[in-house]
């Protein structure tokens, strides 16, 4: 048999989503940003929703998150994607927003726009991707950081007393009243990707369903800034940040009813 | 027309707002602007014409929350007041930088820093050369009565729609506090999303439609020509804007030989101030910027060529003098301008002023 024999559509099993653009990505070898943008272009054409979506991209390494997928976007400024998508949706309220975001843009020098946009319950989808560093500008500390972790301004490691402690910012979120769907998954093992899949899934359906916020942190590996190869990168992620960041559930509902809703 | 009503120019800047068909506000709490949401809040407009009004976590937020309706191609707006102004001034850059159309209201209270909740006059640098990061300019309107508090905001949205540039309507604690009669304007219904795709379809990130390419709203070019491109493209929009869409009006400057320039609550300080002028046998005269971005400078220009003189009032510094003399010089012209101002929230008499003119333009 020829391998033209083999190479037809009926034998295709794999193939780039479609709303996936031909841009080449800017991301290193090993990054996760590259495995969760893939998912969510599927999720985006399995739901049928391009006429509809709206993303907001952060200032980080996912800056150009808009070359990537095709649908609108919207660029923030650091730290901002939350009031903007908080913009979009109460003006829009047909249209599904989503904000993509990492560790420092979001926990750190966003952490007011985030919390309080969980808070009010805004109707979007929130995809934090948590590699505890800041990669666009070089390996900086992050506000996920570990303790000890040795990036360029922990060059002797993370030490609590000076930098102070790494931050269990979805935990955090979990606890607002406004959020329906909060979970913490990985992309580092075709099984963890299907899970994650299924998860920002679900947490656009939320957004969907007027449910409140929901939020899907993905523990991320950054080979580049963490100075691994990507095999090493997965393994210390497993080792060193699940055990303080560990994948799964943490709320599953809607935001409170404020019937229900108790103050004393 | 609407109805006349006695109003306050905070209240005004609501009521105007949902009946030009504003899709949004988002706004924070802070003197002595606070009743532009308090009145929208009461007026719950979102029951009348569908209009979203959020009080936003800061101004930070809120002006981040503009940019994210009005990259929708919606009509939104947000107010607040100097140190407000000064949070919102990255999210201001970057609606600029995204050449996104939107209203900002800055009702000014004297600085630096907390400063005073009294009116002011100091925000007039920060309002007309960028205030921000980056090579930008706002349109810059500046209401003198309660009724261009109420023009100004349909004025502001059709500037900024024509420009795709935030406009800023700077106001100050006395326009926005006082009380004073107001025609107010018809209702316009809000755009629908057929008459959004069909108007902004080009730039609108409203959901990328089969008929399009995807829109993105950016201020971001890693490309050094492209961006100086970028660039190039805003100060063509600025250079128009000047050639366009100045407006000032000029009382009894006919036959004056000298000019007081003031904008804002100054101006209606100075219409006095040239009546007593005028009685004491004086030819003063005054020009009142409406637009402070883009400057009148070529009336100004075509004056210096036959008056003696130019006085700006100010409730700062001395900061739009610089303006003027500009204005003076680019004309080849020689003529002395000076400047009278009162700070830290005092607001100047007219005879001050008439006092000011003497000793400082006309005796000298």
């Amino acid at each position: 048999m020829d391998v033209k024999d083999i190479i037809k559509p009926e034998n295709l099993v794999y193939e780039k989503p479609g709303m996936l653009t031909a841009n080449t990505m800017h991301y290193c070898p090993g990054c996760s940003h590259g495995v969760v943008h893939k998912l969510i272009a599927e999720i985006i054409e399995d739901l049928g929703i391009q006429e509809k979506t709206i993303g907001v991209a952060p200032v980080g390494c996912s800056v150009f998150a808009y070359n990537y997928i095709d649908i609108d976007w919207q660029e923030a400024a650091h730290g901002r994607a939350p009031a903007l998508a908080t913009g979009i949706s109460r003006t829009n309220p047909d249209k599904i927003v989503f904000t993509y975001q990492g560790d420092g843009d979001l926990a750190s020098i966003g952490t007011a726009e985030i919390m309080h946009a969980c808070n009010r319950g805004e109707n979007f989808a929130v995809i934090f991707i948590n590699n505890g560093i800041y990669g666009m500008t070089g390996g900086q500390m992050a506000p996920t950081t570990l303790l000890g972790q040795v990036t360029a301004t922990t060059p002797y490691g993370r030490d609590a007393e000076r930098n102070g402690y790494p931050l269990k910012i979805t935990e955090l979120i979990a606890q607002l009243p406004g959020t329906s769907y909060v979970t913490r998954q990985s992309v580092h093992t075709p099984a963890a990707i299907r899970r994650c899949k299924k998860a920002i899934t679900k947490a656009f359906e939320a957004a969907m369903d007027k449910k409140g916020t929901s939020f899907v942190e993905v523990v991320s590996t950054c080979n580049m800034n963490w100075k691994m190869t990507p095999v090493q990168a997965n393994q210390w992620m497993e080792e060193n940040m699940f055990p303080f960041y560990p994948p799964g559930d943490i709320k599953d509902g809607s935001k409170a009813d404020p019937a229900s809703f108790k103050q004393n | 027309m609407g109805e006349l009503k006695l109003m306050k120019g905070n209240e005004v800047i609501a009521e105007a707002a949902i009946r030009c068909g504003c899709d949004g506000y988002f706004g924070y709490p802070i003197t002595p602007q606070s009743e532009v949401m308090e009145t929208l809040m009461a007026r719950e407009p979102w029951n009348e014409t569908g209009m979203v009004v959020l009080q936003a976590e800061s101004e930070v937020a809120s002006i981040n929350m503009v940019y994210g309706a009005a990259a929708t191609g919606k009509k939104v707006m947000t107010s607040s007041s100097s140190p407000g102004i000064s949070l919102m001034a990255e999210g201001i850059s970057y609606i600029a930088g995204a050449e996104l159309p939107c209203v900002i209201v800055n009702v000014q209270r004297g600085g630096p820093g907390l400063g005073t909740i009294q009116p002011s006059q100091a925000d007039y640098f920060q309002s007309v050369k960028g205030g921000g990061h980056g090579d930008y300019h706002l349109i810059v309107l500046a209401p003198a009565s309660v009724q261009e508090m109420n023009d100004f905001v349909d004025l502001g949205f059709q500037l900024a729609f024509k420009y795709r540039n935030p406009s800023m309507i700077l106001a100050d604690g006395a326009i926005g506090q006082m009380m004073e009669k107001v025609q107010l304007s018809d209702f316009k219904p809000r755009m629908t999303a057929e008459e959004i795709d069909a108007k902004y379809g080009s730039w609108a990130t409203n959901g990328k439609k089969p008929n399009r390419e995807r829109n993105i709203a950016t201020s971001l070019e890693m490309d050094s020509a492209k961006m100086e491109a970028n660039n190039k493209r805003f100060q063509e929009k600025y250079a128009k804007m000047q050639a366009e869409d100045v407006l000032y009006e000029t009382i009894r400057c006919d036959d004056a030989e000298y000019i007081l320039v003031a904008f804002g609550v100054s101006s209606r300080i100075c219409q006095k101030a040239v009546d007593i002028a005028r009685e004491k046998g004086m030819k003063v005269g005054l020009l009142r910027p409406i637009t402070l971005f883009p400057f009148p400078k070529q009336i100004i220009g075509e004056m210096a060529k036959r008056v003696k003189g130019f006085m700006t009032v100010e409730m700062n510094a001395g900061q739009m003098i610089e303006d003027v003399q500009l204005s003076v010089g680019c004309a080849g012209c020689a003529v002395p301008v000076k400047y009278f101002g009162r700070m830290g929230g005092i607001i100047p008499t007219p005879s001050e002023v008439v006092q000011a003119l003497e000793q400082k333009l006309i005796g000298g």
